[in-house]
């Protein structure tokens, strides 16, 4: 009886077990096939038949390959450059802001709150015009500048951290007002510390957003010199070595791994991060 | 700030706070003014007039923009694709990051193994991994037909098909996003209360699926609503599969909103033209971040 109790029970997890492993597999195939790929020579891809591990290891070739002929460490470089410029950017002018809204009267406000929530609601995607168009007016397309500049601002920031700087007590800034800080002062030594979770969630989201994206580097950038990552790897599969299999995959396993090992680093931060900030 | 010390001396303190909000602020309105509002003005009043990049003259045209995109069958069928795309990827992406989100909050053994694996393509970079997908999906050598002519199945040339190009597209929208969906059901389960199954037991209610259908579903409403809405929204943003597979081919078959404006305004250069589709492309964004807005207000007042 006691026996049988206990194989009904492990029904339900070997079921769950087998779905998730289904489910999981659908997710990381891509990978798997990535790094299979990217240690086969030319000849193991095409042959007719398949295995997973390569009959002749090639990964050494391949990835050098990659790394000589596309600048793929400067890719990253650029891409870690243009990230962390364009979310400092982003919180030097959104920190003060969200400060305002959240702890002093003025007037309008209302008005200013009202424009950020507006602000959240268009999909940058949409300004692409416009924004070239100032670019080239200015003449600075195709440059560092041109890929930072369209994102200096970020009503989500702001909405996000004026939401988290209402949930501290105005005891505290009257502390520190007592202390003898000044405004701007408590703003950096004391508003900023005591957010970390919503910086974190905000940076998060906002360098995951910047990395990934291929759309407006691809319309502000041509030359492979200021590449971010996504667009280095296009430009990569364009040139000639990329026409070979290896070492394109080589050169993708290259571009996707920096952020996948910060995401594998710090799991519970990111899907956190992520989740909370889903709500834009 | 207490309104105490405010009202003490009001004029004087109101003066200095206001004065240092107005530095605060000073810098994020300026901004938000020149990036986001003025463009948003921008791209209306572009979408009126004739205008092409690198052009130095331009004349008004009215509706003109707007009439050639509405004659324009190119378009209807972006925006047809676009529609049925998000038909595909939206129940795809909340079923399979439903029953993922359950089934991993069903016990704690390997959970958050499971959870990171799920969690992998969210955070992967679309634009290699669209060339990763491309190789699959090749006709002889891609994983997909090769697995398939295993069991004698001749695997049809997945992106270079009309029948399946846009299929395919969405299957791999489906991949990158349902780790998502998972994430956000699995807070949305979280956020239940016990009680609610210890009830649920009392009336009777044992099975998992009987407990599934009286509490679980029930209660995730709002989050599933939402989870909705933001994968609608990420469906319409399509943008880099598509790029880097099909460029919208084979003979539009797989064209969407996004690559299309990419493509008139950028490769044809016909600023007005894609102007117009921006207007159309924000008005369906706004209309849908808007209508969620109301529904989540409707239910946390109703339920």
């Amino acid at each position: 009886m006691s026996k049988l109790s206990s194989i009904s029970r492990k029904v339900p997890q070997i079921l769950r077990h087998g779905i998730l492993a289904c489910t999981g597999l659908f997710a990381l195939l891509p990978f798997i096939w990535m790094v299979s790929l990217s240690l086969k020579p030319q000849e193991d891809i095409f042959a007719a038949d398949f295995h997973l591990w390569p009959s002749q290891f090639s990964g050494v070739e391949n990835y050098t390959a990659a790394f000589v002929s596309a600048p793929m460490l400067h890719f990253l470089a650029n891409g870690i450059f243009v990230c962390a410029a364009i979310f400092l950017v982003q919180l030097i002018v959104c920190v003060p802001c969200a400060y305002a809204l959240a702890k002093l009267r003025f007037c309008g406000k209302d008005t200013l709150f009202a424009a950020v929530l507006v602000g959240i609601l268009i999909p940058p995607q949409a300004l692409a015009i416009p924004h070239f168009i100032m670019l080239y007016l200015f003449g600075i397309l195709n440059t560092y500048a041109s890929l930072i500049v369209p994102w200096m601002i970020s009503a989500f920031g702001i909405f996000l951290l004026r939401q988290f700087f209402r949930s501290i007590p105005d005891e505290t800034l009257q502390a520190a007002r007592l202390d003898g800080l000044g405004e701007f002062e408590i703003i950096w030594r004391i508003m900023l510390p005591m957010s970390t979770p919503a910086i974190a969630a905000f940076g998060i989201f906002s360098v995951v957003a910047h990395w990934n994206d291929l759309f407006w580097p691809l319309i502000a950038v041509r030359d492979q010199e200021i590449s971010t990552p996504a667009l280095g790897i296009l430009l990569f599969r364009d040139d000639e070595t990329g026409q070979s299999l290896g070492p394109l995959m080589a050169g993708s396993v290259i571009i996707v791994t920096p952020l996948l090992l910060a995401f594998l680093a710090a799991q519970r931060r990111f899907i956190d991060g992520m989740a909370s900030t889903a709500a834009k | 700030m207490s309104t105490k010390t405010a009202s003490a001396r009001p004029a004087k303190r109101l003066g200095r706070e206001e004065r240092l909000a107005y530095g605060a602020i000073f810098p994020a309105t300026l901004l938000l003014i020149a990036l986001l509002f003025a463009p948003a003005l921008a791209v209306a009043v572009v979408a009126l007039t004739d205008w092409q990049l690198g052009a130095t003259t331009l004349h008004f045209v009215g509706l003109e923009n707007f009439k050639a995109l509405f004659a324009d069958p190119v378009f209807w069928t972006a925006l047809k694709n676009t529609f049925l795309y998000v038909l595909i990827v939206v129940p795809g992406t909340v079923v399979l990051g439903l029953i993922v989100a359950l089934l991993i909050e069903a016990s704690p053994r390997l959970r958050g193994f499971y959870r990171a694996v799920h969690f992998l393509p969210v955070m992967s970079t679309m634009s290699a991994m669209a060339i990763v997908w491309g190789t699959m999906l090749h006709p002889t050598i891609g994983l997909v037909n090769r697995v398939l002519a295993s069991i004698g199945i001749a695997g049809p040339n997945w992106l270079r098909d009309e029948q399946t190009a846009l299929l395919t597209l969405a299957v791999i929208g489906i991949w990158q996003g349902f780790g998502f969906a998972m994430v956000l059901f699995v807070s949305g389960l979280k956020s239940i209360p016990q009680e609610l199954y210890d009830a649920a037991a009392i009336d009777g209610a044992d099975s998992i699926f009987e407990r599934l259908r009286t509490v679980t579903l029930p209660m995730l409403g709002p989050v599933m609503m939402f989870v909705i809405v933001l994968t609608a929204c990420r469906c319409f943003e399509v943008f880099d599969s598509v790029s880097v597979l099909t460029q919208g081919g084979p003979n539009y078959a797989s064209e969407v909103l996004l690559h299309r404006l990419y493509t008139e305004s950028f490769n044809y250069l016909r600023t007005g033209y894609g102007a117009a589709l921006t207007v159309i492309y924000l008005t369906i964004i706004v209309c849908l971040t808007l209508g969620q807005t109301r529904i989540m207000e409707r239910r946390v007042h109703y339920t």
